[in-house]
């Protein structure tokens, strides 16, 4: 029974310990943001992240990720106010919807790590990530345009605290 | 063409029998198409002017969608129409998704259906209307609360405002304080004078889509996401050939040993919509995959075992050549006749290979009986229908079934299907306890209503002025909609010897003035028997454009002109093409202006290529046209660099969110010229995930620029027909980047190296 703790909350779940992650968190958990695409870790629908980095949580078996810091699209900011989430909606992103889930919760480790990403850097890091909508073009804005807005605000901490 | 008749499936509603009737309470406001259904229901709280939306004594306006919103955003659009003749602010606007109570039925249709591109156009009306009678009800109410004329009362944001006395009154205040009481018979709505574009206050704005906010936080409900209280799961066993197999034996020993285990049901199907399918019924999704993998299934693989893309095509080939099974689309002078003496006359053959829908959300339901109804929760486009089938696989009437909507991940015209019901209700009937059935992406996909394989033969002739005097083209595939069972949904051919599926023809029936013109429809039996077609994104523009636009680019080199001129020449609205090929010669005037078309001296191996469409249907067309900028390597491999997209859609109730819809739609039409192909062999979808089947990704997508011209025409669709003009204008760019000349769908790099000139 793995102890699993879940956008800061500590969980024990039923599951023996190769019961892909996905399954453990939508249908016991009952946390449905993260999707199920593929379940082979082509498509990126059910991306969370463990410990800060991307997973497919359709391909990771649960007794993986036992004691490791887990999130989900729940958890990325408590009122969903993610600056990644405010340029979803800015852009318009979203059509079906389904795919932006993994979309955002991968972008968001792009730019946990690059604060002003290229196009190029931008495409590599989301090309693992299907959109059957296909709304890249607006995926890239938004990743921009967050990217752009986490800056500023940073300047202005740093202003703040200068 | 196709016509649009009422749905002879469920109840069909006849309005003009019905009254309109707004009523009031003590606490709300309601519209509603019934018999006094508002005025009758004292204890209501909110005023319901119609079916369609009701408004709150907090003010808010809730629209009842009965159209599938898949990502097109055709709630919010609806939300648009009856906040712009209403009065609302567009942030007092909610949605709520029906399921498949009649009373939401199209209004134009007669049935819940939504595809075609018809939603924004077929509900215009409607929605307009219903909005404007709830006005001018409310500013009844409002002008007796205010003691002022209602003449003199205008409406903008949620607020009736009579300026002489600087009085005002919110919808709420309305709503829970006045009487309102006007009727609308039919005829009253009929005479409802809507407003006109110069009027517009949302209608043409970039209001934000009411669905996005909750698709960016994983808070947006979709049919995978239902929970039920004792709800099991179950997974699906499938078997090896796509269609006709028979269960000879289940094993089920080792699947006993799984954790969870419940029941293998073997589905007996009396809809015929599924052969052959097991459902291992476990606690936990998890223990419902092991317990699939573990059972032992052996079938007869039935009549269609032998069955492959290359036998579907041969067959195809031999129906087109024997032709006696041909139904006439178009029948327009004597082609053979034109023909006879020209002396330039060109025959082609083009195909395109099967298609999977696979949209991101895999097929799923979850189904429950209670109290003697069969309740589903699943996102599905065609709601009429999968009542039907419902009702038909659990032999129950389909009085008693009750079906939940929700958003959609992903359509394209897959959820128009009804299969993935049958195993949720069957098991749920059989093992006691709600289930829910997720197919995995293997089942999704080796078991999809694929896009037919098409093959089309196009014979067509020139005359001493390189004028365009004659053409056959005949259309062979499986037929979608027949497979329906609905004959509203098919067209008698021309002559009436029979009925065809036009929604395998559209395209066909094109704007060109062309004087000798026959187009026949051809069923492939044998792909209708061995691969279950459905309506992919697009339809059948996406491969008769691909036919029609190609054979028009052969045509105008074989006569030494530029395909652009040579369009434009046919394109000169004669007979009943007037005002349709007009509107499709601006549209393609303004691509090729954007696109700088033939301004450019472009590298070697680069050139740009172009296609016009009045996709979908000749009643519903949308005006579009493409100019698409390819780079091809020596190896025949074919990089798009650029398309320029512009489309005609008469009114665009929300630009941003046409462009978003054009765009996706062009990229569809990319993916498919490129990327997309699906195989049958041995009867079986051989492309089972998305290594194997891929479409286009972040790194594969051009630039792509779109221009929408509004030019105050009714509206029409735009999910659709931006797929259809983008693989013919790709294949015309590969002719006049390197000579070669590719007829088959996906362009394939091996075959235009081996086409390409030395």
């Amino acid at each position: 029974m793995p102890e699993l703790t879940i956008n800061g909350r500590a969980q024990s779940v039923d599951a023996t310990d190769d019961t892909p992650l996905l399954w453990v968190i939508r249908e016991q958990l009952q946390m449905t943001g993260t999707k199920f695409g593929c379940g082979k870790g082509f498509c990126g629908a059910c991306t969370v992240h463990v410990d800060g980095v991307a997973v497919r949580s359709c391909s990771t078996p649960v007794g993986e990720v036992a004691g490791k810091k887990i999130t989900t699209i729940e958890g990325l900011h408590p009122r969903g106010e993610h600056a990644l989430q405010k340029a979803w909606i800015a852009e318009q992103v979203p059509q079906c919807g389904y795919c932006q889930s993994g979309q955002i919760m991968q972008a968001a480790t792009l730019l946990a790590s690059n604060p002003n990403p290229s196009r190029d850097e931008i495409v590599a890091h989301m090309d693992g990530n299907l959109c059957r909508c296909m709304t890249y073009p607006r995926i890239v804005k938004a990743i921009q345009r967050a990217a752009a807005d986490l800056r500023a605000s940073n300047e202005t901490a740093g202003a703040r605290r200068g | 063409m196709t016509k649009h008749e009422k749905i002879a499936v469920g109840e069909t509603i006849d309005l003009s029998r019905r009254s309109f009737v707004v009523g009031s309470t003590a606490a709300g406001l309601a519209c509603a198409f019934g018999p006094s259904l508002a005025l009758a229901d004292a204890a209501a709280s909110a005023f319901a002017p119609s079916v369609w939306y009701s408004v709150a004594p907090d003010g808010i306006v809730t629209v009842n969608v009965g159209k599938a919103d898949m990502g097109q955003h055709v709630a919010s659009t609806m939300a648009q129409l009856v906040a712009e003749e209403l009065g609302a602010a567009w942030s007092d606007m909610r949605v709520n998704l029906t399921g498949n109570d009649p009373k939401y039925n199209d209004p134009a249709l007669g049935a819940i259906i939504t595809g075609g591109s018809w939603s924004t156009k077929m509900n215009f009306d409607a929605m307009s209307r219903a909005g404007a009678a709830g006005r001018l009800a409310l500013v009844d109410a409002a002008a007796a609360m205010m003691g002022a004329p209602a003449s003199e009362l205008s409406v903008y944001g949620s607020v009736i405002s009579h300026a002489k006395s600087g009085k005002s009154k919110t919808f709420a205040d309305v709503v829970k304080g006045g009487k309102i009481t006007r009727t609308f018979s039919a005829d009253d709505l009929k005479a409802i004078k809507l407003k006109s574009a110069d009027q517009y206050v949302l209608i043409g704005q970039d209001l934000p889509q009411i669905d996005i906010p909750a698709k960016t936080n994983g808070s947006a409900k979709y049919g995978i996401d239902m929970m039920l209280p004792g709800m099991v799961y179950g997974k699906l066993v499938m078997p090896p050939v796509r269609y006709g197999a028979k269960v000879t034996n289940v094993d089920d020993s080792a699947a006993k040993k799984v954790p969870g285990f419940i029941k293998a049901v073997v589905l007996d199907d009396k809809t015929g919509t599924t052969t052959g399918w097991v459902v291992a019924v476990a606690s936990t999704y998890a223990n419902a995959m092991k317990a699939a993998a573990a059972l032992k299934v052996t079938w007869d693989k039935g009549p269609n075992a032998d069955a492959s893309s290359e036998s579907l095509l041969a067959e195809a080939k031999r129906l087109q050549k024997d032709g006696s099974t041909a139904l006439f689309f178009v029948k327009n002078g004597d082609p053979e006749a034109g023909m006879k003496d020209m002396p330039k006359v060109l025959e082609a053959e083009y195909t395109t290979n099967i298609n999977i829908h696979c949209p991101m959300e895999p097929m799923n339901a979850t189904a429950e009986y209670k109290d003697g109804v069969l309740h589903l929760y699943t996102g599905n486009q065609f709601a009429t229908r999968t009542t039907g089938i419902a009702a038909g696989a659990c032999g129950i009437d389909p009085k008693h079934v009750v079906m939940h909507q929700f958003w959609l991940g992903g359509g394209f015209g897959r959820r128009l299907d009804s299969d993935m019901v049958v195993p949720a209700a069957l098991a749920a009937k059989d093992v006691g306890k709600p289930v829910k059935v997720i197919y995995s992406r293997e089942d999704d996909m080796t078991f999809d209503f694929t896009r037919p394989l098409t093959y089309q033969k196009v014979k067509a002739a020139l005359n001493g002025d390189g004028k365009l005097v004659a053409m056959e083209h005949d259309v062979v595939s499986a037929w979608p909609t027949a497979r329906w069972g609905i004959p509203a949904f098919l067209t008698p051919s021309v002559d009436k010897k029979g009925s065809l599926d036009g929604f395998t023809m559209n395209g066909a029936d094109f704007f060109y003035t062309v004087p000798n013109h026959y187009v026949r429809a051809i069923l492939n039996e044998k792909a209708q028997a061995a691969t279950p077609s459905g309506q992919l994104r697009s339809v059948a523009p996406g491969w008769t454009f691909w036919a029609v636009e190609s054979m028009i680019d052969e045509l105008a080199h074989a006569a030494g002109k530029d395909p652009l001129d040579f369009r434009l020449a046919m394109l000169d609205g004669a007979g009943e093409n007037a005002g349709g090929a007009q509107r499709l010669r601006n549209t393609l005037l303004a691509a090729v202006g954007l696109a700088g078309y033939g301004t450019k001296k472009l590298p070697k191996g680069e050139a740009q290529g172009i296609a016009c469409v009045s996709s979908q249907e000749r009643a519903t067309a949308t005006w579009t046209a493409c100019v698409a900028h390819v780079a091809v390597g020596n190896d025949g491999a074919v990089k798009v660099k650029r398309l320029t997209v512009a489309t005609d859609v008469g009114t665009a109730i929300n630009p941003d969110g046409v462009r978003a819809q054009v765009m996706g739609a062009a990229s569809w039409g990319m993916s498919l010229a490129l990327f997309e192909k699906a195989t049958m062999k041995n009867g079986a979808i051989q492309e089972s995930n998305f290594d194997l089947y891929t479409p286009m990704r972040m790194g594969q997508i051009p630039e792509i620029d779109v221009a929408i011209i509004g030019n105050g025409e009714a509206p029409c669709g735009c999910g659709e027909p931006a797929v259809t003009v983008v693989a013919p204008a790709i294949g015309n760019a590969v002719f006049n980047a390197v000579g070669a000349r590719v007829r088959s769908l996906p362009i394939d790099a091996a075959a235009v190296k081996a086409a390409m000139k030395a």
